[in-house]
């Protein structure tokens, strides 16, 4: 099966040919990701979605610079993607927040290794981007002090203040309750609108890749690869109970299921 | 009614110190292997403000009246100076365990094994290095704490979440920025509690070399229970038994305590 491509005129952000990845795991030899050819749009939203054991974490770290590829490229514009880069901050799935540092200061810490700055600027944008996600009570709160939303928050505004081309986000909604997560979206939503971020995310929940993504690109198990790619083509902001919404989800959930039984066969 | 937390132990306490002292007067033991308290609060009187109440048999010339002060002295210089270069070799060494496999597979087992050792096994050895001098005693204070240090600060930068680490990389944190900013800050909880076993480790490795030798630079607590002992002196041996729990008590009330509850609440872990 050739991957699916999708032509367009758009500059790529990130670009991805043939990257396989593999792992030695005790079971041997185990095959993560294997051929995926993907362009990520500049200013594009892309969801990868797929079952656990897709890989779709691993093209994550791969994309941060935080694995390495066994064969194919990534490249980031033109420049081939080697290391983990400012370019391209990462949300994770718990907040990863600092615990020895408060909210602002958490903020701060990707600022304050991004030279070229004066320390009055750097404060000035890491007070912004606290506000941006509506913390801007909140600087001198130890994560500790905040509720699981919140510092989820916090870690997005971290990883927005420095500037990076890409936002990649390693299912960092999946930990929080539904009602906080139906906000982030939201919150998430308007600042994407707002700000022009070309995004990468990955989740295993169907319905909020459908929600936020530009393009929601299906990935299959063992090994993971690219098994079908939807445009969703609904008005910004999306929400959740939206039946048109839970119509394309239900067509992603099918194609997903019936991949999964003809595999089983 | 309600009565004051502190009401009851202190009266059980008093009992008992009341309980050992009728038990020693009325004769149930001899006073020379058992002192009673009242003694050994006579002893602490005359240790600490050089009165002349009692006789002068005493035959070891520097034990003064008046001495228990200097000797504490002395033996908390040791014991901070001794911990100190202890702790500021440790630190590093355990970093560097930490991050360097073979040094870990070498050092770090060799580590092991030492901390295994009671350091007071070392005093032969620093006295023919060192010569009954000041810095056998630091040596052996030294090979107290520093074994504990490198393994207490090993085993928590390798326990450091992987996730701070990505999380630091991808902002684009390395080298000394990521050590000194992220994996230190980490790792202090356990870097502190490994300081604490180092501290009492310090602790007790002086007593056994202050007891072992006696140093002719300064005469210290140990030199001064020994000194007890020799004298057939029960009350100042258990006095200085004393000092030395109050001290150590004291190190972990001013010091320790107060930092791991700071570092406890502003990470959440207490409240």
């Amino acid at each position: 099966m050739s991957p699916p491509t999708h032509k367009s005129n758009a500059q790529a952000a990130l670009t991805l040919r043939n990257v396989t990845k593999r792992f030695d795991g005790s079971a041997g030899r185990v095959t993560a990701l294997e051929d995926i050819t993907l362009d990520v749009r500049e200013g594009e939203f892309l969801v990868v979605v797929g079952p656990s054991g897709c890989g779709k974490s691993t093209l994550l770290s791969l994309l941060a610079g935080l694995e390495h590829t066994d064969e194919g490229a990534i490249k980031l514009g033109d420049e081939p993607v080697h290391s983990p880069g400012r370019d391209r901050l990462v949300m994770f799935q718990q907040d990863a927040l600092f615990p020895w540092l408060n909210a602002l200061e958490n903020v701060l810490f990707g600022l304050r290794l991004k030279p070229g700055l004066t320390d009055a600027e750097r404060l000035e944008s890491a007070r912004y981007y606290l506000n941006l996600v509506g913390l801007g009570n909140k600087e001198k709160a130890r994560p500790h002090e905040l509720s699981g939303g919140m510092r989820q928050r916090v870690a997005l505004a971290r990883s927005l203040a420095p500037n990076p081309r890409v936002l990649l986000m390693d299912e960092p909604f999946s930990a929080l309750d539904a009602l906080t997560r139906e906000q982030l979206y939201g919150d998430i939503q308007e600042i994407f609108t707002k700000r022009k971020k070309t995004i990468v995310l990955v989740t295993h929940n169907i319905r909020e890749a459908v929600c936020l993504g530009d393009r929601v690109v299906l990935f299959s198990p063992n090994p993971g690869r690219v098994q079908q790619v939807f445009d969703v083509n609904l008005p910004r902001p999306r929400r959740m109970n939206d039946p048109a919404l839970a119509n394309l989800a239900a067509e992603v959930t099918t194609a997903l299921s019936s991949h999964l039984t003809a595999d089983k066969q | 009614m309600k009565l004051p937390r502190f009401v009851i132990p202190t009266f059980i306490a008093l009992a008992a110190l009341g309980g050992w002292e009728w038990f020693v007067r009325v004769g149930h033991v001899n006073d020379v292997l058992v002192p009673a308290p009242s003694h050994i609060l006579q002893w602490f009187w005359w240790a600490l403000f050089d009165q002349a109440s009692f006789e002068s048999g005493h035959y070891l010339i520097a034990l003064q009246k008046g001495e228990l002060l200097p000797a504490t002295w002395v033996t908390m210089r040791r014991l901070i100076i001794g911990f100190a270069i202890g702790a500021a070799i440790g630190i590093p060494l355990g970093a560097l365990c930490a991050r360097v496999r073979w040094v870990r597979d070498t050092f770090g087992v060799l580590a092991l094994g030492l901390q295994t050792l009671p350091s007071v096994c070392w005093v032969p050895l620093a006295l023919l290095w060192f010569g009954i001098r000041e810095e056998a005693v630091l040596f052996v204070v030294v090979m107290g704490t520093v074994w504990a240090v490198v393994i207490a600060v090993q085993e928590s930068v390798l326990n450091v979440q992987p996730l701070y680490l990505r999380a630091a990389q991808t902002m684009g944190s390395k080298g000394w920025h990521l050590w000194s900013r992220v994996i230190f800050p980490a790792a202090l909880p356990g870097v502190l509690s490994g300081m604490k076993q180092g501290w009492a480790f310090a602790w007790r490795s002086l007593m056994a070399a202050e007891i072992f030798v006696v140093i002719v630079t300064g005469f210290g607590l140990g030199s001064l229970l020994n000194a007890g002992r020799e004298l057939l002196r029960m009350d100042q041996v258990m006095g200085v038994m004393a000092v030395v729990m109050l001290v150590g008590l004291l190190a972990d009330l001013v010091f320790f305590a107060p930092l791991e509850r700071w570092l406890r609440r502003s990470r959440g872990l207490e409240r």
